[in-house]
């Protein structure tokens, strides 16, 4: 937790491609941690807000706390209550780690990479 | 699944440990700091929470728990059990009491001003655990929240896995704690075997501060650490965070308990724990059960396991020596309990008065068969016959000895009585309790509480002085009230006696006079003038209390205790104190007795009333019939000859019998025309319309088939007293009182 933070577009994605098509992507980037909460929540949920199934492609995060997995969490939940899906994707080795240590692998219920235990 | 029946049990066993529950409370209150008295009222409430905790009566949960909290506190003597906290958990029992009886009149939803009242007492309860939270003397000692230690007793899991439960404080994140870490430093103590993290907490996603922390872990872990180091995992994440860690081989109850405590949905933490192998479905279930049957935890796992516990939280020390004996003490009360317990079976009272029913019929064939055998004249018929009736007199004891409870029971509620009576009087009265293992029917015990009642009322209310007037008369100042109970040939007594002002004879005679029941100037027996006292009529509002100070109610209570075949006498000593017995027969369905003719009719008296028999030759016969007494033994035996009374018809034999008949201390004898002997008498009430006739307590059928009238020995043997030898003003006293009846 020693650096510092450097801000990074953490929303991108085929917005343009796809319109309020039904689909939408983010990709989620660099750290997803209590810093990053407050933002990562507002844009995730607006997100969710219009598609009918995200997909959160997590391939270039480095760095996952509590706070992130708990947004990831909400994401899953709202959109269970809405009737709509939540993907995660192309997960980094740091979100792996995170999800395996949770044990909240089949709670997100995306095929993962099965990690290799010691 | 039909929670009906479990709901019955629930709610009769729930008021048997409220019982309990004031009984132990009551005697704490007389000795205070007593641990077994402590451990009975917690006890009560924990099984009540659990119990209720089912079938989802959540103001009952709320009540017992916060009841828990306090005691807990109480247990390891960080509150005082005071007289206050003592009236408060007082008036919590009969709240849960109170919803107790609203569940088994079926309400449905909570009573808004019972919901009011549970609140309050709730937030008195809180204070009283709140106080001692700020009053603990060094923080650095283990706070309440912090690692539950629990209580040994009960089966143990067959998992060897330590259970750690975790929630979180919402500001451990912005502490720069972060729950990874701290699983990630228990993966260097050992092997993390499954773990579940709960988003429950989460709130909806509008009210979500991302920056807080909403997530929740059950752990199963397996590792050689002690518990010490288990602990220091959580060192930092202490504040506001739910912490329990449960060792290896814990007690099922203990998860159960621990199920119940977490916020989560108790079914949702219990499948959770079987989905992740700490506990099976069948410990899971088991558990539930047994703490919803309200029956001591199982014991199968023996002491050595939880020793093994005591062993292991002493060694840490977590917990202290003392706390450890306690708790193995408790367990060996559990045990007794259980042992105890298991010597029991609950039958519904119906089943059992069918039974009786039964055997009543089975008295009354038996006889018959008897009879017929004896016709025959067949000498092995006989035999047989015999050997039946003697099982079957085995079988009738043995069926109503079923039924057979001691009245220590009805006893032990009269201590709260005296309690509070006691307080609204601004009285201090101790009560003694004895014989409270004296048996008697339990139709009985149930139509005697009203009775006993008016009579503790009484006695506190009218006989026992206030503390200053008693240490003008040189007593103590406490006032003493005595329960007490013994058998007598053949029936129960049940004696009321208090040590207070005693019956005021000077006012009772005047009151008498005034009223017509007694002529002016005439001397009166005590046993009339307390005959008098319990007079309808005689005794009501506030005059009788400025006469006699006595008898709110008597003749009440002479009613009741009549219809119950029974008899109420007075003893007084005036400044003294008075006692109240009641004398009661010890069951209403079978007798043995003795069955008596008279005229062409058969009738029966109770055989334990009857003392002897012996002819009345026909010399006596004219002397008897002119002075109604004969001399027995150097002694007066009133007569009454039962011909007169029943005005039989035929023409008497050429001999008659004396029936000697003793009730409550005064004999009498009857003069009958035949003795038929002794005899099982199955009692059948008389109808409506012979309610009252005079003389006659019931019927019952002969072997033969005949019906036969049970005799009323009680209002025959005073009418014999009566009739002899009386002068003028007291029959006019007698007559009345007759007539009342």
């Amino acid at each position: 937790m020693g650096k510092l933070v450097s801000r990074q577009q953490t929303q991108s994605g085929g917005a343009g491609r796809q319109g309020r098509r039904a689909h939408r992507r983010v990709a989620m980037q660099g750290r997803m941690t209590i810093y990053e909460a407050a933002e990562h929540k507002r844009a995730l949920l607006e997100a969710l807000g219009r598609s009918a199934e995200l997909e959160i492609d997590l391939s270039e995060v480095s760095e996952l706390d509590t706070a992130g997995i708990q947004l990831l969490a909400l994401a899953k939940r709202e959109a269970a209550r809405a009737g709509k899906a939540v993907r995660l994707t192309a997960h980094s080795p740091a979100t792996l780690e995170v999800i395996d240590l949770f044990s909240l692998g089949s709670f997100f219920g995306d095929p993962l990479v099965i990690s290799r235990k010691p | 699944m039909n929670l009906q029946p479990a709901q019955q049990t629930f709610i009769e066993e729930s008021r048997d440990l409220l019982r309990d529950m004031e009984a132990a409370l009551l005697e704490l209150e007389k000795s205070p700091g007593h641990g077994e008295a402590i451990d009975a009222v917690f006890r009560a409430a924990h099984t009540i929470k659990g119990s209720a905790g089912v079938f989802e009566l959540d103001a009952i949960v709320e009540l017992t728990h916060a009841m828990e909290n306090v005691l807990v506190e109480v247990r390891a003597g960080r509150i005082e059990a005071g007289a206050d906290l003592i009236a408060l958990l007082l008036s919590c029992g009969d709240h849960v009491s109170a919803l107790i009886d609203g569940v088994a009149a079926g309400a449905q939803g909570a009573d808004p001003a019972l919901a009011a009242a549970g609140r309050t007492l709730i937030d008195q309860l809180g204070a009283y655990a709140g106080a001692q939270v700020s009053s603990l003397p060094e923080p650095a000692s283990v706070p309440e929240h912090q690692v539950h230690v629990e209580a040994p007793g009960g089966a143990t899991v067959a998992s060897d896995t330590w259970h750690i439960s975790l929630r979180f404080g919402r500001d451990v994140l912005r502490h720069g704690l972060d729950p990874l870490a701290t699983l990630r430093y228990l993966g260097t103590l050992g092997k993390i075997v499954s773990l579940t993290t709960l988003f429950d907490a989460m709130p909806q996603a509008a009210e979500l501060d991302p920056e807080s922390c909403y997530v929740g872990f059950e752990i199963d872990f397996s590792s050689l650490a002690d518990k010490k180091t288990i602990e220091a995992a959580f060192d930092f994440l202490r504040e506001d965070c739910i912490i329990r860690i449960l060792p290896p081989h814990s007690r099922i109850s203990d998860y159960i308990q621990f199920i119940r405590s977490m916020p989560e949905d108790a079914v949702r933490l219990g499948e959770l724990l079987v989905a992740s192998g700490v506990l099976t479905q069948y410990e899971l279930s088991e558990g539930l059960k047994r703490q919803d049957s309200g029956a001591a935890p199982q014991q199968a796992g023996g002491a050595a396991p939880q020793q093994r516990i005591g062993e292991i939280l002493v060694d840490q020390g977590v917990v202290q020596n003392e706390v450890v004996d306690a708790a193995l003490e408790k367990q060996k009360v559990i045990k007794e309990k259980k042992a105890f317990e298991s010597g029991f079976v609950r039958v519904r009272a119906d089943k059992l008065d069918e039974l009786i029913n039964l055997v009543g019929e089975l008295v009354i064939a038996s006889s018959g068969v008897n009879l017929g055998a004896r016709r025959a004249g067949l000498a092995e018929l006989q035999e047989s016959a015999a050997t039946l009736e003697r099982l079957v007199e085995e079988v009738r004891d043995g069926a109503l000895s079923l039924r057979m409870v001691p009245i220590g029971e009805t006893f032990n509620r009269f201590n709260r009585v005296a309690r509070d009576l006691g307080r609204e009087l601004g009285k201090n009265v101790e009560l003694i309790l004895s014989g409270t293992e004296t048996e008697l029917d339990k139709s009985m015990v149930e139509r005697i509480s009203d009775p006993l009642m008016h009579l503790v009322r009484n006695a506190l209310d009218h006989g026992i002085e206030p503390a200053a007037e008693r240490e003008r008369r040189g007593k103590p100042a406490r006032g003493r009230l005595w329960l007490n109970a013994y058998h007598e040939s053949g029936s129960i007594t049940i004696e009321v006696a208090d040590d207070g002002r005693g019956l005021d004879r000077a006012r009772i005679v005047q009151r008498a006079v005034e009223r017509g029941l007694a002529a002016p100037g005439e001397t009166l027996s005590d046993r009339d003038i307390y005959r008098l006292v319990m007079e309808a009529g005689f005794s009501t509002a506030e005059e009788v209390t400025s006469v006699s100070g006595r008898g709110v109610g008597m003749d009440v209570v002479k009613r009741n205790v009549e219809a119950l075949r029974g008899m109420v006498s007075v003893d007084s000593t005036e400044g003294e104190g008075t006692t109240i017995a009641i004398r009661l027969p010890l069951t209403l369905a079978i007798i043995d007795g003795f069955a008596v003719g008279v005229g062409s009719a058969a009738y029966v008296v109770p055989l334990e009333m009857v003392v002897e028999c012996m002819e009345l030759s026909a010399e006596e016969r004219a002397g008897v019939r002119e002075s109604g007494y004969i001399n027995l033994r150097g002694e007066v035996l009133p007569l009454l000859r039962l011909r007169d009374v029943f005005e039989a018809k035929r023409e008497p034999g050429k001999r008659e019998n004396i029936v000697v008949v003793q009730y409550a201390g005064q004999q009498a004898g009857f003069v009958v025309d035949a003795l038929m002997g002794e005899f099982q008498t199955v009692i059948k009430p008389l109808g409506k319309l012979f309610e009252r006739l005079s003389g006659i307590s019931g019927s019952t059928i002969l072997g033969t088939g005949e019906v036969a009238l049970i005799l009323d020995v009680q209002a025959l043997v005073q009418r014999a007293i009566g009739s002899e030898g009386r002068n003028a003003a007291r029959k006019t006293v007698e007559e009345n009182l007759l007539e009342r009846k």
